[in-house]
Formats: structure tokens, C-alpha cells, sequence
């Protein structure tokens, strides 16, 4: 390495930016060359010197404030917390207030659909059942056990089918509570697959033909029938769920 | 009552229907919020931390309080705009180049105050060509000034009067302690470049201290 080479590298060298290799043969030329050497601690005392003697600005106080209220957004309420004044924070809860009982009211116009909030729900005891192992309070593939079970615990009687014959043995019954009721959960399995029936009294008497939902990987069937509510759901193929839907519709005569 | 408030599913519940978008979550501090509140959160994280670094840079730039603040504001409202497309690897490079290139289209359109007036009529002798070449030769020849004691309190004023395209440099590697991958990126320079700027910038600014503290 000569010299002119050295004095261009000397300053990577200096702030510790060279490749091993390179850096070792800096080292080497200063070592050897006391020019160099020269040169290199004299740039050594200027960047020592900088980093002493020349100020580092740090920013005003204040201009964090401005910043924040010159953004498009309204981000006053995090960034000057002691200096709102009361007036405003009343003035601004007041709007929130305001907008709030209008977005409500108009949600509620709006109405969200009953059928989301309903599934969301289904997919929460679904999941909820697999979860704490909780699956059935009656654990019993015999349909006398199971449904006799629910008497005195809701205020309908749910049909119960042992459906082993057709591939879809009983695994249990319990209760569960959707849309601010007790509901009747009858538990069904196909191969490592357990599927949820869920069903509780109609507020009318039409029957309504089977829906088919698909959300967050589960399937769910559900259709109203003889004054009774039923929900399926079941991570099972929707070929199969519908399969079970048709032997228990058929089973209770729909 | 008109509303009640369902804590199982945090829903407001009107009646019997339920509101479920819910009203609560915007209320919430902690919790989720819209998109502009979490994108003014996101921006507070992401860029209030560097409020030094960005007014340190923008005032060794422009070298005046007052438009250094200006030069900030003027970043950080560029920053908010195109926070979306920053992607969140090194919050403080992206904004000091923000602010580099704020403080840069001010320059420019500062007409009549070309880029390179850093050098004022003080400091003169070291503008132009004629200290370039005498640089030149004096990297061919390894030959030292060094640095006495009496120079260094002139270093400050010395690097002020620099040329910015030598004192940014020497501002982001010195004050602010970046590497130079960093200054690269910022500077939208090569690494070599900035190796060479740094070399350059320090032989300047020996040769400017030390005459100064003569000319005292």
C-alpha cells in the first residue's frame, strides 16, 4: 500500500469502517510510514475536537408542540396534555359526545345485520367449546340420556338423533348461551371432526330453507324448522356438514 | 336507559339489537382506534424520537435557529404525508433525509445565496478552486498540520464555515455518530464518496482552525 492509498483509506480506518483485511493494511503502512502516521492523528484530534467542541442543537422545546399541531390530524390531546385548557377538553368531550350518540343512532338505523352478529357468535361457543374442554355436560351417545337431559334446563325439547349408523356418532349435549338465551348444543362427530348443533325456540313459526355460510375456516348451516332455530357448525367439508343437516332434517320429518 | 353495554362482547346493546362496530374501541386509549389515530401513533413512535437529530442537521445546514426550525416543521409535515410508504427499518435515516432534502429545495430556492456560499468573506481564501488544488497536493503529500490545543476552540465556527457538502457530511459522522452506510443513504451518495468527503472535509477544516486562530 502506498502512501496516497493510505490517505484515502485512513479515514475508514479511523472510523473503524473498514473490512478486516483493508484495516490490517492500513495498520501495517502507518506503522511503517511516519508520515502517514502524521497525518492519521492529526485527522485523529480533528475528530476528536468536533466531537468536543462543536454544539450539538438540540431542538427547542416548543417545537415538538408546533409540529404536532401543524400535522393534519388532530394529535393535540397526547402532545400538549398540560397546556389544553379546560374549556376545550369540555368543548371536545362534548363533541365526542355528540358524534358518538349520532354514530350509535345511526348504526342502529343502519342496523347492523342480525345474521353477522349471530354467526360471530356461533363461531365464539364453537370455538369456546373445543377450547375448554367443555364440550358436552351430558357425554353420552344414547339419545334417551341426551335428551331427557335438557329437560328442566331450557324451555323446549331439542331433537335428539343417534346418528352412528349413518357416520355421525353422538358425542353429548349441552347447554350454551346465544343472543341472550339458553340454547340447546348438541354435539356430533365425524372421523377427528366435531360438529355443533346449536338450537333454541323461533320467535315465529315459518320454517326457512337451509343458509350456507363459510367464515374463518368453519362452515355453518342454518334453517329454521317446527318453531326451532338450528345452527350447525363444524370445521367438516360443507359436502359432509350438508349431509348431516339432510339425515337430521329428514330424521325430525323437514 | 338507552343503551347498555354488554362487557362479555364490549358492544353497546340498543334494545335488542347490538351495535358491534364498536364505539367503545375509538373510546378506548389503549385499544384499537381508527386508522388516523393509529397512524398519529405510529408517527409519534416512528419520528418524534428523532426531533434532535432532525433540528441538529437542519440548523449545521441552514445555520439559523429560526429557518432550521422551519426546515423541521416543514420535514416532519413531509414525513406525516409519506409515512404510509416508509416501511419502518431505520426511522432516523428517513427522516434526516427528509429533512436533508427539505433544507436542500429551501437552498435552491433561495436565490442569489448559491449552495456553496458556506464560506463567508472571513473564510474566503479557502473557497474556490484555489483550495481545492492546494488540497490536492497536499493529499499527494502525506505531510501533517496537526491540530494544537489553541486551534480547537475555533472548530466549532471552523465547521460552520465549511462547505455543506463537506460539513453535512462531517455533522451526520461527528455530531450525530452515523456510519457510513447511513450517511450514504442519506446524502444519496456512495460510501467511497462519503470516505473521500470526510477526508476532504477534515483537511479543510485543520487548514481553516488553523487559520483562524492566526488571523486572531
Amino acid at each position: 500500500m502506498d502512501c496516497s492509498e493510505a490517505q484515502a483509506l485512513m479515514h475508514g480506518y479511523l472510523d473503524k469502517e473498514l473490512d478486516v483485511m483493508r484495516a490490517i493494511e492500513v495498520e501495517e503502512h502507518l506503522q511503517a510510514c511516519r508520515a502517514c502516521q502524521e497525518a492519521y492523528h492529526a485527522h485523529d484530534t480533528v475528530r476528536s475536537a468536533i466531537r468536543e467542541q462543536a454544539t450539538y442543537f438540540a431542538a427547542p422545546e416548543y417545537l415538538q408542540g408546533r409540529i404536532l399541531s401543524a400535522l393534519p390530524v388532530a394529535t393535540k390531546r397526547k402532545a400538549i396534555p398540560r397546556t389544553l385548557s379546560l374549556t376545550w377538553l369540555n368543548f371536545g368531550a362534548a363533541l365526542a359526545l355528540v358524534s358518538i350518540v349520532t354514530l350509535s343512532v345511526s348504526l342502529y338505523l343502519a342496523g347492523p345485520p342480525q345474521d353477522e352478529h349471530l354467526t360471530e357468535e356461533i363461531i365464539s361457543s364453537h370455538v369456546r367449546s373445543l377450547m375448554a374442554d367443555h364440550l358436552a355436560d351430558v357425554a353420552s351417545s344414547d339419545q334417551h340420556t341426551v335428551k331427557p337431559w335438557f329437560n328442566g334446563k331450557v324451555n323446549f325439547s331439542p331433537p335428539v338423533n343417534d346418528l352412528t349408523e349413518q357416520g355421525f356418532p353422538l358425542v353429548g349435549g349441552r347447554l350454551d348461551y346465544i343472543d341472550n338465551r339458553p340454547v340447546a348444543a348438541l354435539v356430533y362427530r365425524r372421523r377427528q371432526h366435531l360438529v355443533n348443533f346449536f338450537i333454541w325456540p323461533a320467535s315465529h313459526d315459518q320454517d326457512s330453507p337451509a343458509k350456507i355460510l363459510s367464515r374463518q375456516g368453519y362452515n355453518l348451516i342454518h334453517w329454521d324448522h317446527a318453531g326451532l332455530v338450528f345452527w350447525a357448525i363444524s370445521d367438516l367439508n360443507p359436502t359432509e356438514l350438508r349431509e348431516l343437516v339432510s339425515i337430521i332434517g329428514r330424521a325430525n320429518g323437514g | 336507559m338507552l343503551f347498555k353495554y354488554s362487557r362479555r362482547t364490549h358492544a353497546f346493546i340498543l334494545g335488542n339489537k347490538t351495535i358491534r362496530w364498536t364505539v367503545i374501541h375509538i373510546l378506548r386509549r389503549t385499544g384499537k382506534s381508527s386508522p388516523e389515530e393509529a397512524k398519529a401513533r405510529r408517527f409519534a413512535e416512528v419520528a418524534l424520537p428523532h426531533l434532535d437529530a432532525a433540528y441538529n442537521l437542519a440548523r449545521w445546514i441552514v445555520r439559523n435557529p429560526q429557518d432550521a426550525e422551519d426546515m423541521v416543521q416543514d420535514a416532519y409535515l413531509r414525513a406525516f404525508k409519506s409515512l404510509d410508504g416508509f416501511c419502518g427499518e431505520d426511522g432516523r435515516a428517513w427522516l434526516l433525509t427528509i429533512v436533508r432534502n427539505t433544507c436542500y429545495t429551501w437552498l435552491h430556492q433561495q436565490r442569489g445565496q448559491a449552495l456553496d456560499t458556506s464560506f463567508d468573506e472571513e473564510a474566503h481564501s479557502l473557497d474556490g478552486h484555489g483550495s481545492v488544488t492546494a488540497l490536492d497536493q497536499s493529499d499527494s503529500n502525506p505531510q501533517a498540520i496537526m491540530l494544537r490545543e489553541a486551534d480547537r476552540r475555533w472548530i466549532h465556527r471552523a465547521l460552520e464555515r465549511l462547505p455543506l457538502e463537506f460539513r453535512e457530511i462531517l455533522v451526520l459522522r461527528e455530531i450525530e455518530d452515523l456510519s457510513y452506510k447511513e450517511i450514504a443513504a442519506i446524502a444519496n451518495i456512495p460510501l467511497g464518496t462519503v470516505m473521500s468527503r470526510l477526508a476532504r472535509g477534515r483537511k479543510l477544516l485543520l487548514e481553516c482552525v488553523r487559520r483562524m486562530n492566526e488571523e486572531s
